[in-house]
């Protein structure tokens, strides 16, 4: 008999969970699972905290003196991005297209997805995989005859030619996105608005969208990753008007010698608009990857 | 196989119970035979699964102990206490043949490879899968998928129960049937204890030898089904069980005499009741009869439902149900009568028998 | 599901198409057009047939970089699936730890990848960089910039940096899925800690990894950003991946030809590769 017999047993039971007493062999499993995790999290942590603790240097600490924490706080880099519209303006140019990337996406890819799930058709197989070949094209191949092309209509520096430009990833992964969630809806409530009398746009929009919103949160969390993590194409496009803030920082890399210490701020604040929409998409993250087919 | 001794057994879910309603499981202290079929029976929330899952070692009770063959196994975790369970949904190794799921309990255990086959061979011919053993166990029917999770239990020696939490519930209703007789004539054969929790009473009373009724945490009775048919112990077990329930009235005791409304029941014998405790009478609606005689009736409806027919009605201000014979006819001023043997006395909602 | 035939349906994914066709389907043409010309600028262009594909798929420098790309892709599969399956073992199931650590799991994938070059040139640079100042100062030369197999190891490690945690994320959605009740029916058939593994959780992760292995494959080969901030694709041509041997070939040295034949050559690896896994995937879809 083991020697826990002397614990008493009403203590260590949280409220009604159905597993906890999974607890008594898996004590010492938890206590191995925080560290391995607290692991983790550090070596993911420490590269965002230099970038932080750098930006928070003055130049001339950074090359000379090598410290973990800061000897002189300074603002300095942050105010020059904020005061310096060069560089504001690329944080709002990158907003301005990921929000329109992430729109186009969803309006787009909605029907889309809806057809895939539902119904079947001539070709629908080789559709969806010629949608998912997109996925997989390197920007790279089309980095060049974008130019070309956006030149040709006059795009270039626009922020809807980033937009566009970015739907080429974005869009076949809404579609597979989506496609998951509204799988996972009953055929049967389409059929009941039906006979209800409500007409396919009028379903569509009042009934089955607000149905499948996590769904589409969690799309729009990976539209918006993805468009505001790209550099290669939006920096292709654009020149001065719609240079978004991941361009200008390659610019100034090169141009002006390295500022570290502003280079370092210019990159945390890249951080903060994805901190942000994870915080307000976390319990949709794990559901949304089991539901979707991401 | 083993007999199970649940020991002054208490659970509550919360930390520091102090009211009884506290409980998850008030005080349950039993014996259960070797080799019995029980089934645990009662409506949800009544406490039966989580008397299933202190059973089985997946909850830890606050007070008592448990007890198989007389070896205190409170402390023991579920792996070590040697039991088998069905859950509710089929639980089954998807990406494993048939054969290998059966086999995986005892391989676990080391048990040499041709011992394996010869019990494997065996349990796959009592639940008629042997013309399935090299297949994935992923393209099974959900019925077939439960008679594995039954079989890797049956297939062990050393099993002390099986239990089986609802495990009809995904089963189609044809199979349900097929499936509860095999899993009785199974019983029959392998002897195991059997722990059975269902709130179907079709499925408890055919399953059982014992039917454990269980209501708002407590074990209101222990019984066969002729048992909690004619002698329910608790008004509960009345309404729970038969279909339609049995009949509830209040009635004023006078010695060996009930009175109800302004009519008087000769009972045959004179019930001890302790003063200022409600008493009601409790008769089932197969044990009265529509006549001449009696206590008058209003009929308001009667459902015919083939071999018999169900008359709905008020005796003294009372709905009633009442079972009528094949063929019986309802006279033209309707009196109800009271069969003797059918009649039970109930003190604040307990039997009061004719012994005590 | 069941699904009805509906031709019709086509009307529906047809803007979506449109919109792919524009995006893609149109500069793929202009790539195709560039592969058989040949210049001598003033936009005057030439039929130049298969001449272009011949050259790249005889130059060492293309089978160089598919090569290392293979390499790379290969070697970060090899540590970021397990790594992130082993982790997703690891989380809590519920409770408040779990929205915590995937708000800092997905925090590296939200950083916009050049981003994710300069955090690693901060952090590797011997002269001002955390982990290179520490490796220095421990005696042992470190250098990204000069040395090859350094260069190589801070490619790998960033790449492990920034994207297990999508396997992670993607591992612990399948595990979350699986009932309780398997858990306990494992305890109860003596299952050990391996077969639970082996049995029950991989065989439900089976799907998610597919997908987690898939783009991760994609992703690794088309990688351009992150490398190209911190090495340029040097020292030498050690970290030159196909995207950054591309871009060299087609903005920087102006070689239209050439690139666009490489293009075509590199999409087809990728289409193919993918198609193979794909049709993997949906042929367990239907047995399953």
């Amino acid at each position: 008999m083991s020697t826990d017999t002397a614990t008493t047993p009403a203590v260590a039971k949280p409220a009604d969970t159905p597993h906890v007493s999974l607890a008594h062999t898996d004590e010492k499993r938890n206590w191995s699972s925080i560290i391995i995790l607290t692991v983790y999290i550090i070596f993911l942590m420490v590269p965002i905290y230099w970038l932080i603790v750098t930006s928070l240097k003055d130049n001339l600490e950074i090359m000379t003196n090598f410290s973990i924490v800061p000897n002189e706080w300074t603002l300095k880099n942050y105010r020059n991005i904020f005061t310096d519209e060069s560089w504001y303006s690329g944080y709002i140019n990158s907003a301005l297209y990921v929000v329109m990337n992430t729109v186009i996406s969803i309006v787009l890819a909605l029907p889309a997805a809806y057809a895939f799930s539902r119904y079947r058709f001539l070709g629908d197989k080789h559709a969806f995989f010629w949608f998912f070949t997109n996925r997989m094209s390197p920007p790279a191949v089309f980095a060049l005859p974008f130019f070309q092309l956006y030149s040709a209509f006059g795009l270039i520096d626009t922020h809807i030619a980033v937009a566009l430009a970015h739907c080429l990833f974005n869009l076949p992964l809404a579609i597979w996105i989506l496609e998951g969630f509204i799988s996972g809806v009953p055929k049967e409530i389409d059929e009941t608005a039906y006979i209800d009398g409500y007409s396919f746009p009028k379903f569509f929009v009042k009934i089955f969208v607000p149905m499948i919103a996590s769904g589409i949160g969690v799309t729009a969390f990976f539209c918006f990753m993805f468009s505001w993590v790209e550099l290669l194409l939006a920096r292709t496009l654009t020149t001065t008007a719609a240079k978004p803030i991941v361009a200008t920082m390659t610019r100034t890399v090169s141009s002006t010698g390295v500022d570290w210490g502003l280079l370092a701020a210019a990159g945390t604040l890249t951080i903060i608009p994805g901190a942000l929409v994870i915080w307000f998409v976390r319990n949709y993250i794990a559901k949304g990857f089991a539901l979707g087919r991401v | 196989m083993a007999r199970i001794n649940l020991d002054h057994i208490r659970h509550a879910y919360g930390i520091r119970p102090t009211a009884p309603q506290d409980y998850a499981l008030r005080e349950v202290h039993h014996e259960w035979a070797d080799g019995g079929a029980y089934a645990l029976l009662g409506p949800s929330g009544c406490g039966k699964t989580t008397l299933l899952n202190i059973i089985s070692g997946l909850v830890r009770p606050s007070e008592g102990h448990i007890l198989f063959d007389g070896q205190d196994v409170t402390h023991l975790p579920t792996e070590a206490r040697n039991i088998a369970q069905v859950f509710q949904f089929p639980v089954v190794y998807d990406t494993m043949t048939v054969y290998d799921n059966l086999a995986f309990p005892l391989r676990n255990r080391g048990v040499p490879e041709d011992l394996v086959a010869t019990r494997v061979k065996n349990i796959l011919e009592m639940l008629e899968l042997s013309d399935r053993a090299d297949k994935k166990a992923r393209g099974l029917t959900a019925d077939q998928k439960q008679k594995i999770s039954l079989g890797r239990g049956l297939v062990r020696s050393d099993v002390n129960a099986i239990l089986f939490d609802e495990p009809l519930t995904v089963i189609d209703p044809h199979l349900k049937w097929v499936l509860r007789s095999q899993l009785k004539s199974l019983h029959r054969h392998s002897r195991f204890t059997m722990v059975y929790v269902t709130h179907d009473q079709t499925e408890a009373l055919t399953f059982a030898d014992k039917v454990v009724v269980m209501y708002e945490g407590q074990i209101v009775q222990i019984g066969t089904p002729e048992e909690l048919f004619e002698k329910p112990k608790h008004t509960f077990v009345g309404y729970f069980i038969g279909s339609p329930g049995m009949n509830v009235f209040p009635i004023a005791l006078e010695g060996r005499k009930a009175r109800l409304g302004d009519a008087a029941i000769d009972l045959g014998f004179a019930p001890k009741v302790a003063a200022g405790q409600k008493t009601e009478l409790g008769i089932r609606p197969e044990f009265m009869e529509i006549g001449k005689k009696g206590l008058p009736v209003s009929i308001r409806k009667v459902e015919d439902i083939g071999r018999q027919k169900i008359v709905r009605g008020d005796v003294a201000g009372q709905a009633v149900s009442i079972v009528m014979k094949e063929g019986a006819e309802i006279p033209s001023e309707p009196r109800v009568s009271f069969q003797g043997k059918g009649i039970n006395i109930y003190a604040d909602s307990w039997r009061v028998g004719q012994e005590a | 599901m069941n699904k009805t035939w509906n031709n019709k349906a086509w009307f529906m994914i047809l803007p979506a198409m449109l919109m792919v066709m524009i995006s893609a389907v149109i500069p793929l043409m202009t790539v195709v057009n560039y592969s058989v010309q040949d210049t001598f600028g003033n936009n005057e262009f030439f039929w130049n047939g298969t001449e272009w594909f011949r050259e790249v798929l005889e130059s060492d420098r293309f089978w160089g970089a598919l090569v290392r790309n293979f390499a790379f892709s290969f070697t970060i599969l090899l540590i970021e699936i397990p790594l992130g399956v082993f982790i997703a073992l690891h989380m809590p199931r519920k409770g408040i730890g779990v929205s915590f650590c995937l708000v800092l799991m997905a925090l590296p994938l939200l950083i916009p990848w050049n981003v994710v070059g300069t955090i690693f040139q901060l952090l590797c640079r011997t002269d001002i960089g955390l982990v290179g100042y520490a490796i220095a100062s421990l005696g042992i030369p470190y250098s990204y910039a000069a040395d090859p197999k350094d260069a190589w190891i801070t490619v790998v490690v960033m790449d492990v940096w920034h994207w297990s945690s999508l396997v992670v994320l993607l591992a612990y959605a399948g595990l979350v899925s699986i009932p309780d009740a398997y858990y306990q029916a494992a305890r109860i058939d003596g299952a050990s800690r391996w077969s639970v593994f082996r049995y029950i959780q991989l065989p439900k992760m089976k799907r998610v990894l597919i997908i987690a292995f898939l783009l991760r494959f994609m992703d690794s080969f088309m990688i351009y950003t992150e490398p190209f901030v911190v090495t340029g694709g040097g020292p030498g041509t050690s970290t030159t991946f196909l995207s950054i041997d591309l871009v060299k070939r087609a903005i920087g040295q102006f070689d239209l030809g050439p690139a666009a034949a490489m293009s075509i050559i590199y999409f087809l690896i990728i289409l193919l590769v993918s198609w193979v896994f794909y049709t993997v995937m949906t042929s367990n879809d239907e047995t399953a």
